[in-house]
């Protein structure tokens, strides 16, 4: 008889059928390791660039977020929005920045967990590493709009420069500044994670559901017959 | 089964891909560019041209309207640079009488910009700032405030022989002063005063290594300021050359390691020191060995004609690192404060010797080998050259034609000749290239003269060693001249700069005080070519000497390395004031301001004390952008300051007259820069007292 937790982590792989079709089942666990090694290195990368280009700054000023930092001409970018009324950016997404080593840690060991999963379950262990590049466009979009459109009424151009959502991926622009903003490595590694975790799943169905489906009719066919 | 058996066949290859794939990902350049934030901006590319005929056309009809010659536009081209492109060398040239640095690009000949050494000067806040202004402290001689000071030979610091572009140190000639200019900040961290002389001439000029900075001296005295009448010459008065202690770490001269050698009173003139072969010597040249007294006035002949008497005067030969051995064995005295190597003990040592010159020559120089001196004989139409094994051969034989009168060896003057090349009249200066060949200034001839070396040089070259090739006109009396690292141990060949000491009809007529005018010369081709392409005027003090460095040699910062930075100390100041710890505080009369600036304004913008208050104000610019500079002056009160990107200044003044004063910012920093402004509020003593008495406020 199958328990509840059988159900929820599936089927094991007898020794037997490992041996006679191990890239079968290799293939799902080695991809879901390229995914988390993509999400782990991502940690290093930066994730969204901006640079900004003004005719007295012909080397530009660059702003570069990493999941967990900002760097780049930040002090500069902040003693410019002054002028605007833009709050500092390092007020922006404290709180994300501080988590994101964690969640990114946490989604690591959740995809781990997925590949000791052989039941639809799995899907729901890798979900936040699926859905965080999206999330993440989704946190950058929210804290430039809520930035941008929050300017302080009494800073000193606050009358010529009006509240505004800036350009998070593109080519934007404000006052004499044209701004381009595109993602960095850091973000595609972890999109190339997600990716991967996806196609995984199409390896993993292909492995474990065959395993499944016999599991349950083995079980019906020892099942005492209903009167 | 056969099925599932069949199907991951493919997926083997797939998951190599997937992984190929992701590594890609990680090691793209474009992903490493990124990573540095700064993405590669394309710059403007040099793609080889062609001149249509319309275009000819066009800058025919350019040129013979503005009556230009094939030569000109040539010469136009060679020194031209188009917005934006940086000029290939700097020249580090003394501001003479301005008692600056002038620092200017090199082919294009445009003043970079000028730093101020023993001159306040109040764009760069150089002086001005308070009563306690070091700048104005180091500036006093013998308790007295000397506030200018006339540059003469610039001297950047050297490793091996060759320019590092790590500092630079300049001669004040009429006060006998030596600066020392840190070449990451551009700015003078050092002023030292030689105790010994009142002026001085052959300083600055270093040792390969720059483990000292030689200053020669000029007019004989009484060393340390003493006094004697004229009639007592001989015995009272002496020459001298210092050898300045550099502690590179530092930034720093050691005033303490440095000593100078007592010399007879021959007027020291120009020194240069050896360098591979004669590494370990310094040559100085000299004039007035007659040690004529003058006196004009008494029917006596004048300088010019007693000093210039005899046939001969003394190279002086110098061992520095015997002197170094004997200053560090306590052989030295003390004169005013000050060790001295006294004569007898530079002769018991070896120190000190002569060889015989050509009545008054100006320049001695080195080759880049070290193997020649080349002294320029001034009054003769000869370079006379010398050579370091012949020196060392005579010294070591004691193959001395003599003694002079306090006994220093004189060396025979055929033993160490190595040869002497006839070129024309006035030679001055020498430098060189790494074509075989050497420059030397012809201040009669107005002119410069390239002739080629002999030794190991005569294969550089296709003429005959040791002979005149060309000798290119200059307008008008040149006095030193400066190829590119033409006085290190390997020169560029690339300009040579001519610094012509009257302009006459170069330029517009600017009164009748008129501009020194820089020459720029092509040295590149070899033989007979050698063409003035650019006149340059100065209009700030004569210069007389100067350097040119390869401008990628030069690590300047862009911005000071941290806010709060104190360029005197060059460190982070623990007294910088930071954000939001700004504010004034009070101590019985003593008022101290803590400040910061940042475009657009100043915190606090109101500064309110009472008449007699004895007033700190501490300001740092918390900028960190690039050429964001800011200034902040107080009317009336002869305070002005140049706050650079991440600078910490503080100044002192006590508020004797009261009123109310705005300061603002002297730098036009932004669109905002006339609101960078604030008012200095100075109660009168009359509304003070009607006021119950202040403790400790605090502003802000």
């Amino acid at each position: 008889m199958t328990t509840f937790l059988e159900t929820l982590i599936g089927p094991r792989v007898p020794e037997h059928e490992f041996r006679a079709h191990r890239v079968r089942y290799i293939t799902p666990t080695a991809i879901f390791m390229t995914a988390r090694v993509l999400l782990l290195v991502s940690i290093f990368f930066p994730y969204w660039h901006m640079e900004l280009e003004a005719p007295q700054y012909p080397n530009g000023l660059f702003l570069t977020a990493y999941c967990n930092h900002l760097t780049g001409d930040v002090r500069e970018i902040d003693g410019l929005n002054h002028y605007i009324g833009m709050r500092p950016l390092g007020e922006a997404a404290a709180f994300e920045r501080a988590a994101s080593v964690w969640m990114i840690l946490a989604m690591f060991l959740l995809v781990e967990g997925a590949a000791f999963v052989h039941s639809r379950w799995a899907v729901l262990l890798a979900l936040p590493a699926i859905t965080f590049p999206i999330a993440f466009i989704a946190d950058l979009y929210y804290w430039m709009r809520t930035f941008g459109l929050s300017l302080d009424p009494n800073a000193p151009l606050s009358s010529s420069v009006k509240p505004f959502v800036p350009t998070i991926i593109g080519e934007g622009g404000i006052g004499q500044f044209r701004t381009y903003a595109e993602f960095g490595a850091g973000y595609w590694l972890a999109v190339g994670g997600a990716a991967c975790i996806v196609v995984g799943f199409f390896f993993h169905r292909r492995a474990y559901r065959p395993l499944t489906l016999r599991a349950d009719a083995d079980a019906a066919v020892r099942a005492p017959v209903a009167t | 089964m056969k099925n599932t058996n069949a199907r991951p066949r493919f997926t083997r290859p797939l998951a190599v891909l997937l992984a190929a794939g992701a590594s890609l990902a990680c090691f793209a350049p474009d992903a490493m560019a990124q990573q540095e934030g700064r993405r590669r901006r394309a710059t403007a590319e040099a793609k080889p041209i062609e001149i249509t005929a319309e275009q000819t056309a066009m800058l025919t009809k350019i040129a013979n309207e503005r009556k230009l010659n094939v030569d000109d536009l040539l010469a136009a081209a060679k020194t031209y640079m188009p917005s934006g492109r940086h000029d290939e060398y700097v020249l580090f040239s003394s501001g003479g009488q301005s008692g600056q640095v002038f620092a200017i690009g090199v082919p294009s000949m445009r003043l970079l910009r000028s730093i101020s050494v023993f001159t306040p000067e109040s764009w760069q806040g150089y002086g001005f700032a308070g009563d306690s202004d070091p700048v104005r402290k180091s500036l006093e001689i013998n308790g007295k405030p000397v506030l200018w000071g006339d540059t003469h030979h610039p001297a950047l610091s050297e490793t091996a022989g060759d320019y590092d572009g790590q500092f630079l140190f300049i001669g004040d000639k009429a006060n006998a002063r030596l600066g020392v200019i840190d070449l990451r900040d551009w700015e003078t961290k050092q002023i030292v005063k030689n105790p010994l002389t009142v002026s001085d001439h052959g300083a600055a000029f270093v040792t390969p290594n720059t483990d000292y900075v030689i200053e020669g001296g000029q007019y004989a005295t009484v060393l340390g300021y003493g006094y004697a009448p004229p009639e007592d010459y001989k015995k009272s008065y002496r020459g001298m050359v210092t050898m300045w202690k550099f502690d590179r770490t530092k930034g720093r001269i050691d005033e303490s390691q440095s000593f100078a050698i007592e010399l007879p009173p021959y007027w020291q003139d120009l020194a240069d020191a050896g360098k591979l072969a004669s590494d370990g010597f310094f040559f100085v040249n000299s004039f007035n060995a007659e040690m004529a007294t003058g006196g004009v006035e008494k029917g006596n002949p004048p300088f010019e004609a007693g000093a210039s008497k005899r046939d001969m005067d003394y190279l002086h030969i110098v061992d520095w690192k015997k002197a170094e051995s004997a200053f560090k064995a306590g052989k030295a005295q003390k004169i005013n404060g000050f060790s001295v190597l006294m004569l007898d003990t530079s002769i018991a040592e070896g120190i000190l010797y002569f060889a015989p010159e050509p009545k008054s020559p100006h320049g001695v120089d080195v080759t880049p080998n070290g193997q020649y001196m080349v002294v320029a004989g001034k009054l003769d139409p000869h370079v006379t050259v010398y050579s370091i094994d012949k020196i060392k051969k005579a010294i070591a034989d004691k193959k001395y034609s003599g003694k002079d009168d306090y006994g220093v060896p004189i060396l025979d003057f055929d033993a160490v000749k190595e040869v002497q090349v006839e070129l024309g009249l006035g030679p001055l200066h020498t430098q060189f290239d790494n074509k075989g060949y050497a420059y030397t200034s012809l201040f009669l001839d107005s002119a410069v003269a390239r002739w080629s070396l002999g030794g190991e040089y005569a294969s550089q070259h296709a003429e005959q060693p040791w002979k005149l090739v060309q000798k290119t006109p200059v307008q008008y009396n040149i006095g030193h001249l400066c190829s590119a690292e033409g006085d290190t141990v390997s020169p560029d060949g690339n300009y040579l700069i001519s610094m012509s000491k009257w302009s006459v009809d170069r330029f517009l007529t600017t009164g009748p005080l008129l501009p020194q005018n820089f020459q720029l010369l092509d040295i590149v081709q070899p033989g007979t070519t050698m063409p003035v392409i650019y006149d340059s005027p100065i209009g700030v003090g004569e210069p007389h000497y100067c350097q040119m460095i390869k401008a990628d040699k030069l690590k300047s910062w862009q911005v000071y390395p941290q806010v709060g930075w104190n360029p005197h100390s060059q460190a982070l100041d623990p007294n910088a004031p930071k954000k939001g710890d700004e504010g004034v505080t009070r101590d019985g009369n003593k008022v101290l301001v803590k400040m910061t600036a940042l475009r657009s304004h100043f915190t606090p913008e109101h500064v309110e004390i009472n008449e007699g208050d004895v007033v700190t104000w501490r300001i740092t610019a918390i900028e960190t952008a690039q050429d964001a500079t800011h200034g902040f002056c107080i009317g009336g009160y002869n305070i002005n300051l140049s706050l650079e990107p991440g600078e910490y200044t503080e100044f002192s003044f006590t508020a004797d007259k009261p009123g109310t004063y705005p300061f603002y910012c002297t730098e036009f920093c932004s669109a905002l820069h006339l609101e960078m402004m604030g008012y200095l509020h100075i109660k009168p003593k009359s509304a003070v007292s009607s006021q119950p008495v202040e403790t400790t406020t605090a502003l802000k």
